[in-house]
Order: C-alpha cells, then structure tokens, then sequence
C-alpha cells in the first residue's frame, strides 16, 4: 500500500505483491469473521447437546420393594406394570405398607376417592370440613392415578438413585457402565431411564428426583402467563394505538414514548422488586384474595400469588408490547385511514375497522415473543416469592405457585446428580413450549407476509 | 354551483365537529391512560425503590460513608459495604463483554458484508433461537458444561466450583446475539453507495468493511455496546446460578489483589445474584435484610438507566446522514 508522501506508485512485481498481500489479509479475516459466528452457533449447539445429554442415560435405582412383587402381590400376571395399574389398585399397595396416620394426613392433604374415604373416619372429616380451619383435601379434587402411583412409588417402592450417567457415556461405555454397576451397587437394577417422559410431565413435584415431575410447574407457568396476558395485551395495544394515531407530538407524549424506549432496558429484577414491593406486600389484601374473599385449598395468608407474578411479568413485558405494536401499527398505509376518514368515519371508528385489522398479525406476533419472555423469566419470580416446594396444583389465580423456569432453577441449584437430570429434562420441556410459541409467531408473520 | 357545494360541506363540517362524541371520548382516554401506565411504572420503581432504600440509609446499623467505603457485606453482623458486591458485578460484566463484542461484532460484519442472502436466511434465526433461550438454561449451562471445561483446562485447585469466569463467559455467550443483531443492523443501514465508491477506488471487501462502513456506523454499534454492557450487568439468573452464593468480601492490604479480589475464577457474588438469594427465602418485610436489596436495586436500576439512555444518545447525536 502506498505511504503518505510517496511520489512513486509500486508496478508490475511490487505491485502484483502488494495486491496479493491485501487479497490475503481480505480471506484471513473472512475466515475469522466467519468462525466468530460458528462459534456462535457452536455454542448454541453445545448448549442444547449439554441439556440432551443430561435428560438421557443409565441410571443405578435401587428399590426398598420391587414393583414387579407389588403387582405380583395383586394377582397380576408379569405383563402387567406397576403405571398401568388403577387408581385403586395403587391405593390398596399404599394401604398395605404406610400407617394409618401417614394415610390420615395423605387424605387431609387431597383425598384419594371423591366419594369414600380410605383412612379417615367419615363423621370426623365432616367434622374437620365444617370447623374454623376446614383442611385442603375439604375443596380439592380427589387424588389423579398419576399423583397415586407417584405416592406409591414414593412411600412403598422407595427408589434410591445410586448414581446416573450421562447419554454420551451411556452410548459410547457401556460395558464400563455395566461392570461398574455390578461391582458398586450388586442390589441396584440398571436401568436406560429418559429422564423427560409423559410421566414427568402429568406427575407433580416430590422431594425424590426419581419421582418428581413439573406437573405442578408447567400448570403454574400457565396461569401466570395468562394472567400476564390479560393485564398487558389490552393495556400495551391501548398505548400503542394511543402513541401513533392519537398523540400529538407534545412533550408529554415525548416523554411517554422515551420512558416507554427506556422502560424496555430495565432488568427484569428490578420489575420483581417492584412487584415485591407493590403487588405482593402494599395490593396484599387484593393480591391474596382475601379482599374478594377467596379462601380454601392452596391459598395463601400472604400477597406471594399467581395474580401477583402475573401482574409483575405483565410490567415486564408491557414496554415490549407497545413497541412491538406500535411498529405493526406504523407500517399499515397511511392510504387506509385516509380512506376511512373520507368516508366520514370517524377516529376510533377508522381504528378499530381499517387500522387494527390490517396490524393485527404483526401485533399478534409481537405479543407471541413477549408471552415467550415471559414464560422463560425466572428472576422476577423468584424475588416475588415463587414457592420453593409445593406439590399440589394451582386451584386458582389467588394460590401460591411455582413455575417452570423456578423449578428449573431450583433443581440446578442441588448439588446432587439426579437433580442436574431432572432440571435438563424440565430445560427440555420449557424449551419444547418456547418453541411452540415461536413457531406459531414465524408462520403468523410469514402468512401476514405474502398476503401484502 | 361549485360554491354552493362547498359552503354546504363547511356548514355540515362545522355541525359535526360540534357534536359530542361521549364514546369517542371515553375511548381515547382509555388509551391515554394505558400509554399513561409506563409513567406509573417508572415512578412506581422509583418511588419503591427510593423508599426501602431510604429506609435503610436511615437505619442506624448503616451509614452511606460504610456503604461506599466498607469493602465487606455481611448483613448478619450488619456489615454493608457495596463493593464486593460492585466488583463481582464489573468483573462478570467484563469478562461477557470480552467475549460479547468480539464475537458479536465480528458475526454482525460477515451477516451484513460477506454472507449470501442464503445463508443469511439460515444463520439469523440459529442467533434468533440464541437470543429465545431463557436465561436460567444458560445458568444451567455455566454451572454444568463451563466450569467444569474451566476446571479441566486450568486445574479443580486454581478454579472453583462457583466463579465468577464461567459465569462472566455464558453471559456474554448470551449477549451474543443482542450485539450482532443490533450492530448488524447498524450496518444494514450504510448506504450501498459508499460500499459501491470504496470498490471503484480499488478497495477490497476487508478495507470497504473495516475503513469505510464500520466508521459509518460507529454511532450504531456504540449504541450496541451500551446495551450490552446495560445486559450484563443487569443479567441475573447466570450469575445467581454458577457465581457463588456469598459476597466475596476482602480487606485491603490484606488480602492479595490478584489472589482473590480480582481473581476470577474464586466465588463471588454480584448485585443481582446478591438480590435473589435473599429474596428467594422468605423475607419479612422491614427488616434490614428486605430494605438493603432496595439499595442495592436503586443502584442497579440507575446503572442501567443511565447506560440505556446513553445509548439513546449515542445513536442520535453521533450518527451519520447520508442523502
């Protein structure tokens, strides 16, 4: 390359160098560019490998009671599985093994039979049910077979995870795994377990990773989401509609729309706290439903509610609404309001029948990626006071919850194995509805797109 | 006749816009008030956050002259100094951004100045996907498939299992994509001419890249580093995953800067991770654990916001216009 100043220009061998040395220097960082974004995509790629790993594998299970003697026990034959089972079979197993009392405190919890009792005296649940502080199995529905078998496996075949290896290991060193598992635990059965299963899903939370599940977590992340939705859906179209049709450029509409830029960069545990602070301790009385005058299973004393989160997570992602919503609201042709308003119709009526309608699919989009912000939050509702371990459903917007990224969070943090397999099976869950989500938004804005 | 007409539409003009519209009304100021609420919500932070904070200021087991000046936070001996808290906040914030804007920068100049309009199609979503990914995965991913890269690289004795490196790493894997889309869109927007200019002057694609459309949206990707830096100091669920469950207190003099105050790869706790680990137990409220994660969320909301509108600036006062 020439030098400031130079009076003369490299020819014919320099110059063919000095060009060459340029074009080289053009592929080396190309090249670099382009790792720069494999690395990207590398990363992306372990990532999910790293999660799929951990939800697969062998797993040494050691039981107290051997399903196949349970079933056995019943006068099944050896076809027959121990899940397959009815709900009153499993209950006779857990009639069988655990104390009267144990099952006295089961069945106050959530009955097993909505129409019988298996532990309680019948006079003294009446009893118990019309006194000051009637128990949570009083209004609850009665006990699924999943919750059962989950309580069967739990009190009379009592698994214990000796240990767990991951996909990786259990595909490319089996025969190791096998003698190390003979060797170390000669009770243990060995078993391939898929960590993520229909089991996992439709079983509620428990202390023991082998029969836990995010039954209860996935149904707590449902409703907060559709909590959120129902505050910040109406509210964030309202204020975009507000912000390009109606507002006019005055300072306090300016200062609107820059607090609304700004609201959007605020971490998202500053909305917890302020959450905290508004919806869970000073709204206490609406948040925990004792203002409407809500009681009964699963409600709480304290503001710590679904409402609450929801109403959090609706904050959250209130100013990614409106931004979302006021683009789609933009790009519709200023040719049909033009219309609209020449044929005598007026503001709102223009709106709502030519403007929304034609931003419909781009708003809709946008709500459809904040909705998937919102179902993966975690650190607002941890500050909000997500529950770190309940096992029954949520009964309503006004009980206390736990939520998927919560019980994902939760898992991870335990320092035993299991627990890193149980949190990747729920990472694998949450993801599967994310991206869900995602996919319904891309063919939305592709059908949005081909149409104009 | 012409006149007539257009006498006749005045008069009709004047007798509707004389008629009330009671619904219309009602309407626009439902809207009003919904655009109103994010006025609300920032008051509403600033007011919560200012009160909690204030009183904790005002409790008598903490002055503002020990919030900045102690270098230990232990709450359960009323210690509360900010610092450890600060550094382990910056440190993480660092070492992403370290990794952040090489990369992000790098992917955003091959999607918008080398990559086919093909592979364009396929690599922006894989960033998309990136950027869907909830951040309590990446905790998941720092505390499982990082560290222990981290340990089996530089040695279990020189890296804990909690620290403040593969936590800093993940975040900026996660801030990846916010970079690269952001700067990329910087980019996007150079005009073709300039890049049509610098070839016909003999430039190659590195030189046009790097001299000619990088500087033309510098103000762009500035605004992108903001943001970034905004991200990661504000990222949560990571750190309060994979970078400690303990302030990494110190005292000067004693303790060796680069053994332990600055070393990275020892726990330390940041702000945010500081906020859910108190907050996650249940927390009574006034008590002085309640107030001091107000203090220390007032110190991170005017951080962020200070950051964001900078980037806000950036873009408008610096950025070039091309007719």
């Amino acid at each position: 390359m020439s030098l400031p100043g130079r009076a003369t220009y490299p020819e014919g061998r320099e110059l063919a160098q000095v060009v060459a040395g340029r074009h080289r220097r053009g592929t080396i960082f190309k090249l670099t560019f382009l790792a720069a974004l494999m690395l990207a995509v590398i990363a992306l790629l372990t990532l999910l490998l790293q999660v799929i790993d951990s939800s697969f594998g062998y797993v040494a299970l050691q039981n107290e009671v051997q399903p196949r003697e349970l079933v056995a026990s019943l006068g099944y034959g050896e076809d027959v599985d121990l899940v397959d089972l009815s709900k009153a079979d499993l209950v006779v197993l857990l009639q069988q093994t655990i104390s009267n009392n144990v099952g006295r405190r089961l069945e106050r919890d959530q009955r097993f039979f909505d129409d019988r009792l298996v532990f309680e005296n019948e006079s003294k649940y009446v009893e118990l049910c019309a006194g000051a502080e009637p128990v949570p199995g009083c209004s609850a529905t009665a006990r699924d077979q999943p919750g059962v078998y989950q309580l069967v496996v739990e009190r009379v075949v009592q698994p214990t995870v000796l240990q767990t290896w991951t996909l990786l290991e259990s595909v490319f060193s089996r025969g190791d795994i096998h003698a190390e598992a003979a060797a170390e635990y000669p009770q243990a059965d060995l078993v391939f377990r898929s960590w993520v299963s229909g089991r996992f899903l439709v079983s509620p939370q428990a202390p023991d990773p082998a029969v836990a599940g995010v039954r209860t977590a996935v149904l707590g992340s449902l409703w907060i989401v559709a909590i959120t939705l129902l505050f910040s859906f109406p509210v964030g179209v309202g204020a975009a509609i507000y912000l390009e049709e109606y507002a006019s450029d005055n300072r306090l509409n300016r200062l609107i729309q820059t607090n609304i830029n700004n609201l959007a960069g605020v971490p998202s545990i500053i909305y917890g706290m302020l959450g905290l602070a508004i919806f869970v301790r000073a709204l206490e009385g609406f948040s925990s439903g004792a203002f409407f005058g809500v009681g009964g299973a699963g409600a709480t004393t304290n503001g710590r509610t679904i409402v609450a989160a929801g109403l959090t997570l609706g904050l959250l992602i209130l100013p990614i609404i409106i931004i979302n919503a006021q683009e789609a609201i933009r790009a519709v042709p200023r040719s049909l309001r033009q219309a609209g308003m020449a044929l005598g119709a007026t503001k709102w009526q223009t709106t709502r029948a030519h403007v929304l309608p034609s931003a419909l699919p781009g708003i809709l989009t946008g709500t459809i990626l904040a909705v998937a912000r919102a179902l993966g939050e975690t650190a607002p509702l941890v500050v909000v006071g997500a529950s770190t371990f309940i096992t029954t459903d949520p009964s309503g917007p006004f009980s206390k919850f736990t939520a998927l990224p919560i019980q994902i969070y939760q898992w991870t943090s335990r320092p035993q194995d299991e627990f890193r397999n149980i949190a990747a099976a729920a990472i694998i869950v949450l993801l599967v509805m994310l991206l869900t989500l995602n996919a319904t938004a891309v063919i939305l804005r592709n059908r949005y797109a081909r149409r104009v | 006749m012409a006149t007539d007409a257009s006498t006749v539409g005045d008069a009709r003009a004047a007798s509707l816009k004389k008629r009330a519209r009671p619904v219309e009304m009602l309407i626009q100021g439902f809207l009003f008030v919904a655009a109103a609420i994010s006025i609300v919500v920032t008051i509403g932070i600033v007011y919560e956050l200012g009160k909690e904070a204030l009183l904790f200021f005002q409790s008598e087991d903490v002055t503002l002259g020990e919030f900045f000046s102690s270098t230990t936070w232990q709450p359960a001996i009323l210690d509360f100094g900010i610092w450890p808290l600060v550094i382990a906040t910056v440190m993480v914030s660092v070492i992403a951004m370290l990794v952040a804007l090489p990369v992000g920068l790098a992917t955003a100049i091959y999607l918008s100045e080398y990559a086919s309009e093909r592979s364009r199609g396929i690599l922006k979503p894989i960033l998309e996907v990136l950027a869907g990914i909830p951040t309590v995965v990446y905790g998941y991913f720092a505390l499982t498939f990082m560290t222990p890269l981290l340990r089996s690289i530089l040695g279990d004795g020189v890296v804990e299992i909690f620290n403040d490196a593969s936590a800093g790493i993940v975040v900026g894997i996660l801030i990846v994509p916010l970079v690269s889309s952001m700067a990329e869109d910087a980019l996007h927007a150079v005009p073709m001419s300039l890049r049509e200019a610098a070839h016909a002057l003999g430039a190659t694609k590195l030189e046009t890249s790097v001299r000619i459309v990088l500087p033309a949206a510098l103000s762009g990707i500035a605004a992108a580093f903001v943001v970034a830096i905004s991200r990661a100091i504000g990222e949560t669920m990571v750190v309060a995953i994979a970078a400690g469950a303990g302030p990494k207190n110190f005292t000067l003099g004693e303790d060796s800067l680069f053994g332990h105050i600055l070393n990275p790869f020892v726990a330390g706790e940041t702000m945010t991770g500081h906020i859910v680990r108190i907050s996650g137990g249940d927390l009574s409220y006034d008590s002085i654990d309640y107030n001091s994660i107000f203090a220390i969320g007032l110190t991170l909301f005017l951080i962020t916001l200070v950051l964001n509108m900078l980037s806000r600036r950036f873009v408008a006062r610096f950025r070039e216009v091309y007719e």
